[in-house]
């Protein structure tokens, strides 16, 4: 046997001799301490940053959003100089000032979106897979209808029919991705749903609520919450994919997508493409640093999301 | 975005009456759900109406359309698919080792990226660093053959197969994988069957299944991304065709298109539905 066959042997061998202990079984419900990897740290630090000039930046910018750096001297894609270290946009406004007003508006609208994605989601998952029936077999077929349309499709179809203002793009993000938290919390609840100790406790005769919060939900947490992680790079990507469609965030307004999408000219005629590469880098390091931290903490919360559906 | 498909055709400064006619004359003052039922009766008809925003009927419109997005998107399958999977084998057949680590870093890095930073990062590198090409896509493609049309949609086609690469290669690693942890390979591997052997032979034809099943799922992915891409690079098909219906609310072509695109969809499923059934004896004769 060659070398390397024989560590390929051990490699799986190992997997089944192993002696593994209640905790390390895919199903058990994760410890409560556990810490990020070197990723997860790197990615950790890029998600503050954007938080932090989320907050911030609009105050820190250097001009408004829509003001021109150089009154005087104006022409558009001005590549990075002081007083514009970016360098300036297709009207000649103040790239770095836009990034960071963007930031608050692409990273809020995502926030907001999938926080409202998981309250639905979530409440009628849980909800019927704990009362099933009627309601359950309603919810579900209703879900499962929008579930197979591609999700940008149907966010064009809604924004076409209803306009497109902030509140509306949030809503529409929310319930396009709520189907997808819906049907994971569905699959999810069903899991515990039959497990020994929810039983006991309706034998105990304890009220809806209480199975919910008390029984239920600590066992659902862990997965759910690294899956939020992983529906907030969806929504970003959703909501940016809009914008640079030019029907979300609309101009003046800054917003990542909408940036890249205005200043594509530098890049088709060759200009300061700064303008361009620095809103889509944005969106990259956020999106990827999110998905760093997600990859370890779904190491760490126990089996994998993506079989219980 | 106000008003409606009239109010943008006719101007901000048309007069209430020519608005209440022209309305009239495109169906627009009747209810909204008789305007969608006469449009869904004519749809199952095979008439799929005529567009708010010209007058011309909107088949015309997708036929005069549809060609290049067809084309890119074939391209990209032809291309992307075999070489994701084949690299995704290859990775699952050298877990743990610096090729695989580095084609799944990769592929996180890239799964996460919106579809516009990877053509921006394609277009930096091949545009402007090696001065290969444009970043537009300009001219017909009356009359090319399959490698001239290649040329011809190079980037687009380019960053598409990066987009799906990034889903195939994981996905199909870990469906190579899974397999590789089930009992019988366990077996195999205590007979001294070498690696290769054992995956080529034992794993990879009980994983055709799943990674049929993804490349359906991906190829239903294309359907969207291609509507981004389209967009960046600046060239015609349907899917500015419909961002354009969306911006004059020509609600007759949005519906028609989204119908296409939503069938495209449902038909990718159902392949790769059926695919797994196929290819799984077990799926085939419930018990």
């Amino acid at each position: 046997m060659r070398k390397e066959d024989k560590e390929f042997t051990e490699h799986y061998v190992a997997e089944f001799s192993k002696q593994v202990s209640f905790d390390e079984l895919p199903d058990a419900p994760p410890s409560g301490k556990f810490r990020l990897s070197l990723t997860g740290k790197i990615g950790a630090i890029v998600v503050i940053f954007w938080v932090f000039v989320a907050i911030f930046g609009q105050f820190l910018a250097p001009y408004h959003e829509n003001d021109i750096p150089f009154p005087d001297d104006y022409m558009e894609f001005q590549p990075p100089k002081p007083g514009a270290i970016l360098g300036t946009d297709r009207d000649d406004r103040d790239v770095l000032s836009r990034l960071m007003y963007g930031a608050s508006r692409t990273i809020g609208i995502s926030f907001a979106a999938t926080v409202l994605a998981y309250i639905v989601g979530v409440t009628l998952g849980i909800g019927s897979a704990v009362l099933g029936g009627r309601f359950d077999t309603i919810v579900s077929s209703v879900n499962n209808i929008f579930l197979s349309l591609p999700t940008i499709m149907l966010g064009l179809v809604i924004v076409a029919a209803v306009g497109s203002t902030i509140p509306i793009l949030i809503l529409t993000a929310g319930l396009i991705y709520a189907t997808v938290v819906f049907r994971l919390a569905r699959a999810i609840g069903m899991d515990v749903k039959v497990m020994d100790f929810v039983e006991v406790s309706k034998g105990r005769g304890e009220n809806l609520w209480w199975i919910i919060s008390k029984e239920i939900w600590p066992n659902v947490r862990m997965p759910l919450i690294s899956d939020f992680g992983l529906r907030l790079i969806y929504v970003i990507l959703f909501v940016s994919s809009l914008s640079f469609l030019g029907l979300g965030v609309q101009p003046p307004m800054a917003d990542w997508g909408s940036m890249v999408k205005e200043n594509l000219g530098a890049l088709q005629y060759g200009e300061s493409v700064i303008s361009v590469v620095a809103p889509a880098f944005s969106i990259a390091t956020l999106t990827v640093a999110i998905n760093l931290i997600v990859d370890d903490v779904s190491a760490h919360a126990g089996g994998k999301l993506t079989k219980r559906l | 975005m106000p008003g409606d498909a009239a109010q943008i055709r006719l101007g901000q400064n048309a007069d209430e009456d020519s608005l209440r006619a022209f309305r009239a004359e495109l169906g627009l003052d009747k209810p909204l759900y008789y305007q969608y039922l006469n449009w869904l009766f004519n749809f199952l008809q095979g008439d799929l109406g005529m567009s708010l925003s010209s007058d011309y009927p909107t088949i015309q419109l997708i036929s005069d359309r549809y060609e290049n997005t067809l084309i890119v998107s074939l391209l990209t399958a032809a291309i992307g698919i075999p070489i994701s999977v084949i690299l995704g084998i290859i990775a699952a057949m050298f877990p743990g080792t610096i090729y695989d680590r580095i084609l799944t870093l990769g592929s996180v890095t890239l799964v996460a990226a919106p579809e516009f930073f990877t053509a921006t990062l394609l277009v930096l590198f091949f545009v402007f660093f090696l001065d290969i090409g444009s970043a537009v896509v300009v001219g017909g493609i009356e009359g090319k053959n399959i490698f001239q049309l290649l040329a011809h949609f190079w980037l687009p086609v380019m960053t598409l197969c990066f987009v799906i690469a990034s889903q195939l290669i994981r996905m199909t690693r870990a469906a190579v994988l899974n397999v590789m942890s089930s009992p019988y390979i366990e077996m195999a591997i205590l007979k001294g069957i070498p690696r290769k052997r054992i995956v080529i032979r034992h794993a990879l034809l009980n994983s055709i299944g799943p990674i049929v099943n993804i490349i359906a799922l991906n190829l239903a992915y294309l359907v969207t991304g291609v509507i981004v891409v389209e967009v960046y690079f600046g060239y015609s098909g349907l899917a500015t065709l419909i961002v354009q219906g969306v911006q004059t609310r020509d609600f007759i072509l949005i519906q028609a298109l989204g119908m296409i695109f939503c069938c495209t969809y449902v038909v990718l499923m159902i392949i790769a539905d059926v695919a797994a059934i196929v290819s799984n004896p077990r799926l085939r004769h419930p018990k």
